[in-house]
């Protein structure tokens, strides 16, 4: 049979009948079972963060649904639709704080609900640590560049700029 | 010379072969010491359609091909060693009639996902146990003991008892796609084991073994896709289980 090879070159796997490879002298090699806690397994990664941060998709999704529903019947229905945006329109709407409140809420929460579920897709899908580390590295200075740049823009907003 | 007695044997036996009818099992085999490839093998019977899958995979073993490996024990629901996904859904083979899976097509028959395969349907339990065991599945008490045993209302009683029905067939952590993707996730039938005594009115390690399950890969890894739910042969409410630890965690913390 193809399959039998000398134990020498196999030592793991004895032939299924004929001479016995392992014996009293000559141990079969131990196995270690997965999953055992040894001295190399991680140490526990309890604590709140993903409790907080189920929490966070939950409460967040509940807000974001009015804010952003809100949003886009203000900018594209009412008043005559999409036609109306410009730089005027921004600029009016910008003047009041509640607005201002509105946007800003709306883009910390956006891009932490979907930085923090973008998060949960990598850990599911990503493998190998170091390609969860460079994703997870691209996904956080994408979301803190977006959030800064657009903190930014709605406190120094000039209307009078030229 | 034909007495009544023969007539009635053989127009039953007439009748039993009418009954028959001509499956094909497409079973995954895989055997380490003769390939390291898995492939589907295909067997044709004549069999009862009231019968079980597991007695096909017995006539096979017994009849064609004896080198086929599964495991079984009580062959009877209640065991959990026939785990096995059948036409592409976790069953227990033990519990699965063939006229009930459109056996004019072919029926394939494959280990359970997201466990090392040791050979044809067996797979290696140890990671799944492993979960079983890091949360504690067993009465935990403090002070004397009593003389008598542990009283309990019903309704305390109540609260845990789906997730009692449990008996450790992988079918629902094996069938879980955080599971297959990610082994160091607790997997649904270890939280359900939890839950069973976390809402245990005796039991007192509830809030040790919500701080297990509080764990990077405890239930927040939980993405309620209900794959658990439908593959429990017990008809175990799992998701729900799990939701319910998830709401145990947070209106214990806040």
């Amino acid at each position: 049979m193809s399959a039998d090879t000398t134990p020498a070159k196999t030592p793991g796997v004895g032939p299924v009948e004929g001479v016995a490879v392992y014996d009293v002298d000559h141990p079969a090699p131990f196995i270690e079972a997965p999953r055992k806690r040894t001295s190399k397994t991680p140490r526990s990664t309890r604590g709140n963060f993903e409790m907080a941060a189920w929490l966070f998709m939950r409460l967040s999704g509940v807000v974001l649904v009015v804010l952003v529903l809100g949003h886009l019947l203000i900018q594209l229905v009412l008043d005559g639709g999409v036609s109306k945006i410009g730089f005027a329109f921004v600029a009016g709407r910008w003047a009041s704080p509640f607005w201002q409140g509105w946007d800003l809420l709306m883009l910390w929460l956006a891009m932490l609900h979907g930085a923090n579920g973008l998060r949960t897709v990598i850990n599911d899908y990503a493998e190998r640590p170091n390609t969860r580390l460079w994703l997870k590295g691209l996904l956080y200075t994408a979301t803190v560049f977006t959030i800064l740049l657009g903190t930014l823009v709605i406190f120094t907003f000039d209307p009078n700029i030229r | 010379m034909a007495t009544p007695t023969m007539d009635k044997l053989e127009a039953l036996e007439a009748d039993n072969g009418s009954h028959l009818i001509t499956v094909t099992f497409r079973i995954r085999r895989f055997n380490p010491e003769v390939s390291a490839d898995a492939v589907w093998e295909d067997f044709q019977l004549d069999i009862d359609p009231k019968e079980r899958v597991l007695d096909a995979l017995h006539k096979i073993k017994w009849e064609l091909d004896g080198s086929l490996t599964f495991r079984r024990s009580c062959a009877h629901g209640i065991c959990g060693s026939d785990a096995m996904r059948i036409n592409g859904r976790n069953r227990l083979a033990c519990k699965t009639l063939i006229k009930d899976i459109s056996p004019e097509k072919p029926i394939t028959v494959e280990a359970i996902k997201g466990l090392t395969v040791l050979k044809d349907l067996v797979v290696d339990m140890d990671p799944f146990f492993q979960a079983y065991r890091d949360v504690m599945p067993f009465l935990v008490t403090t002070g004397n003991e009593p003389t008598r045993e542990r009283l309990q209302s019903a309704e305390d009683r109540e609260r845990f008892d789906d997730t009692t029905k449990c008996i450790l067939c992988a079918a629902c952590t094996s069938s879980c796609p955080v599971f297959w993707n990610d082994g160091q996730y607790f997997g649904p039938a270890a939280i359900v084991n939890a839950h069973r005594f976390i809402f245990d009115s005796r039991d007192e390690a509830g809030e040790q073994r919500l701080e297990i399950l509080n764990d990077k890969d405890g239930v927040w890894r939980c993405r309620t896709t209900f794959n658990c739910t439908d593959a429990c042969p017990r008809g175990i409410e799992v998701t729900k289980a799990i939701q319910e630890v998830k709401r145990a965690l947070i209106t214990r913390r806040y």
